[in-house]
């Protein structure tokens, strides 16, 4: 493909490359954001319950249903009916939550700073303890500690997060009273302040409320430490192994040779080699945290985006299962890219 | 393996199935089979995970055998109701005066059901997908992975219950849904085996010979990519088992009465700060079997795959 524009010059070479790969990001975003909506367009269409039928009762005469279908349009060709859903689905119209008769893209702009706050607690905290005991394993190779990060990360690949949530609450709540139980915020603290961001932490802190914010902090302190244990899981696991491949590059032996200290070269050289790919891990951890959520979100009665979806199903309340569905998946294909454009910008390698 | 010039000449069936020249491929395939064992049994903690997923088939197998009392109909409401664990009740008895233990036996083959049907659903799809794209490139391989990578942008649980939800609550359709939601990983892989094995000689040797294409796949191309896409199933069978455990939990999964274990958790919970044991025995059945299949997964994965062991 020598195209001509390319005379020679270094910097238009460069300019087409960058051009090119944001083209091809760009592409795969739109083409994955196209095949999550007709994903859920097909799972739509699957559900053995007929929508007129929901609408208009089984008693309706023969006319009644047939308006009734031209309506909701499902008398249309099924190509032309996606054309429909995808045009709405790209303003965000989602149609309207039975359970609660607001409309589903409402619901979850209500419902997602509660998750984004638990998950990004949960990813902080995993990250905090998870790289530190990542590299202390990788460095002492074979000892009790590896032993323990290696048991840490295979039980966090184990355990079901659900059952871990209900066990917590059972000794961190009901027997030793260190926590406070589901829920974001106590009753009595709820009408102290004015939710302006939605994460009630902020919001609480922003207005000087601080009796509220320390209630908002024994609610997700139990259900925060719950995430971060499994995003602990990954990151130590990846950590470790990261660590063990820079300890063994030429590098590190020169900085050994030079006569660093051993904190130095592990913590300074070593683990900033591995900073790059690290990133990457925190991001899919993350996205990952989102499916967690979804059971700890039941489990805790935290009103974020995965006791909406829960909620919903159990009320057969399908524009919002989906709605639902699509904006977690959404925010999942996102930071997967996100996670893949840092690694890009992170690396020189990959220039 | 020992290299030391000491070592002893291995003696009867030992030297049959180590011998340099094996007389027979079923002696060579037997042969290569028993230093996978010597490798696998190696590690422990993969035995141990080998003895967990033994231990849970044979329990399923005689769950009729080995269970106490009826996983369904319970004993007498007045008396035998939320009873702590106790030497007639090993478990504890839940809501419906009903056997813990027994229901966890029993919960087994569910499980064990769960897993096995999601596994032969989801790993023929997977190679079929990921070997047509490799073999073929050109825009079948495009249109297969973007397809692939569109199943994979969704978090597995979301999707699952997603088609849970549109087609009904059940057991049935809970191994629909977890099998829709896991070939694209193995897709994946058996792809990135296809695109190496694609251009070898020996697939010329037998194209050159007349072998249609659908024969090459199904021949030679699936036989050499089954080994690593084994791997990855096993190593995903807990992951397996935490999702059905998951919809379980929500409800979505086995229906009641049926002694589906994050079912019983989800039971469990409305007794949970007075009868902690409702809840607690069978989320420890799930960790544990999760844990055999993770142990398993990670040894085999030594055996059959080293260069992903590190």
């Amino acid at each position: 493909m020598a195209s001509s524009i390319a005379n020679g010059g270094g910097g238009h070479d460069a300019l087409r490359f960058y051009l090119t790969k944001t083209a091809q990001f760009f592409l795969v975003l739109a083409t994955t954001l196209l095949g999550l909506v007709a994903v859920t367009f097909i799972i739509g269409r699957v559900v053995p319950i007929d929508p007129v039928l929901a609408i208009v009762g089984d008693r309706a005469p023969a006319h009644v249903y047939e308006r009734a279908r031209q309506e909701l349009g499902l008398d249309l060709p099924l190509i032309q009916q996606f054309w429909i859903y995808l045009k709405k689905a790209v303003t965000g119209d989602f149609g309207n939550s039975v359970l609660t008769t607001n409309p589903v893209m409402t619901d979850i702009a209500n419902a997602f700073p509660a998750t984004f706050e638990l998950a990004t607690l949960g990813t902080i905290i995993g990250t905090i303890i998870g790289i530190p005991l990542g590299v202390l394993a990788a460095v002492k190779r074979g000892t009790l500690i590896d032993q323990v990060v290696r048991f840490l990360g295979l039980a966090g690949y184990s355990i079901p997060i659900f059952w871990l949530g209900l066990m917590g609450l059972l000794l961190f709540y009901a027997k030793l009273g260190w926590v406070a139980g589901p829920g974001r915020i106590d009753v009595t603290y709820s009408y102290l302040y004015t939710p302006i961001t939605g994460i009630v932490l902020i919001d609480t802190a922003m207005q000087g409320q601080w009796d509220a914010f320390w209630n908002a902090v024994s609610h997700i302190l139990l259900p925060a430490c719950l995430l971060g244990y499994f995003s602990l899981a990954y990151i130590s696991r990846m950590t470790r192994s990261f660590m063990l491949n820079e300890l063994a590059q030429e590098y590190v032996i020169a900085a050994r040779v030079k006569g660093l200290s051993e904190m130095r070269v592990i913590w300074r050289h070593a683990l900033r080699n591995a900073a790059v790919p690290l990133v990457t891990v925190i991001a899919l951890s993350y996205a990952n945290l989102l499916e967690g959520s979804v059971l700890t979100e039941t489990v805790f009665a935290w009103p974020g985006l995965g006791q909406y979806i829960t909620n919903s199903l159990q009320n057969a309340d399908m524009n919002a299962v989906l709605g639902g569905t699509l904006a977690i998946g959404t925010v999942f294909v996102l930071l997967n890219l996100v996670s893949d454009l840092l690694y890009r910008l992170l690396d020189p390698r990959t220039r | 393996m020992a290299g030391s010039p000491a070592f002893s000449q291995p003696t009867g069936l030992r030297a049959w199935l180590l011998s340099p020249e094996p007389t027979s491929r079923w002696q060579a395939r037997l042969g290569r089979f028993y230093l996978g064992w010597r490798t696998f049994t190696k590690n422990p903690l993969a035995v141990m995970g080998l003895g967990i997923v033994v231990l849970l088939i044979v329990v399923a197998l005689f769950a009729d055998v080995l269970a106490p009392y009826s996983p369904v109909i319970g004993g007498d409401l007045r008396t035998q109701r939320l009873l702590p664990p106790n030497e007639t009740f090993w478990l504890g008895t839940d809501d419906q005066a009903r056997d813990i233990l027994s229901r966890i036996i029993h919960g087994s083959r569910i499980t064990l059901f769960v897993v096995v049907l999601v596994s032969i659903i989801a790993t023929p799809i997977g190679l079929l997908v990921g070997t047509i794209a490799g073999y073929l490139g050109g825009w079948v391989d495009t249109v297969l992975m973007r397809i692939t990578d569109i199943f994979l942008a969704f978090p597995r649980l979301v999707l699952a219950l997603a088609f849970v939800a549109a087609l009904g609550p059940g057991i049935e359709n809970a191994v629909i849904a977890i099998a829709i939601t896991s070939w694209p990983p193995y897709a994946r892989i058996a792809r990135a085996e296809t695109l190496m094995i694609r251009n070898s000689d020996f697939i010329a040797a037998v194209k050159l010979q007349g072998a249609s294409t659908p024969r090459i796949i199904l021949g030679h191309v699936i036989p050499l990519c089954l080994s690593s896409v084994i791997v990855r199933v096993t190593l995903d069978m807990a992951g397996i088992i935490l999702t059905a455990a998951g919809l379980g939990f929500l409800g979505l999964g086995a229906q009641p009465p049926s002694p589906e274990w994050g079912a019983m958790v989800a039971t469990g919970r409305n007794y949970l700060i007075d009868q902690w044991w409702v809840a607690a025995m069978p989320g420890l059945a799930i960790f544990v079997v999760s844990l055999g299949f993770n142990l398993l997964g990670d040894g085999l994965r030594d055996v059959l795959d080293p260069k992903a062991a590190k």
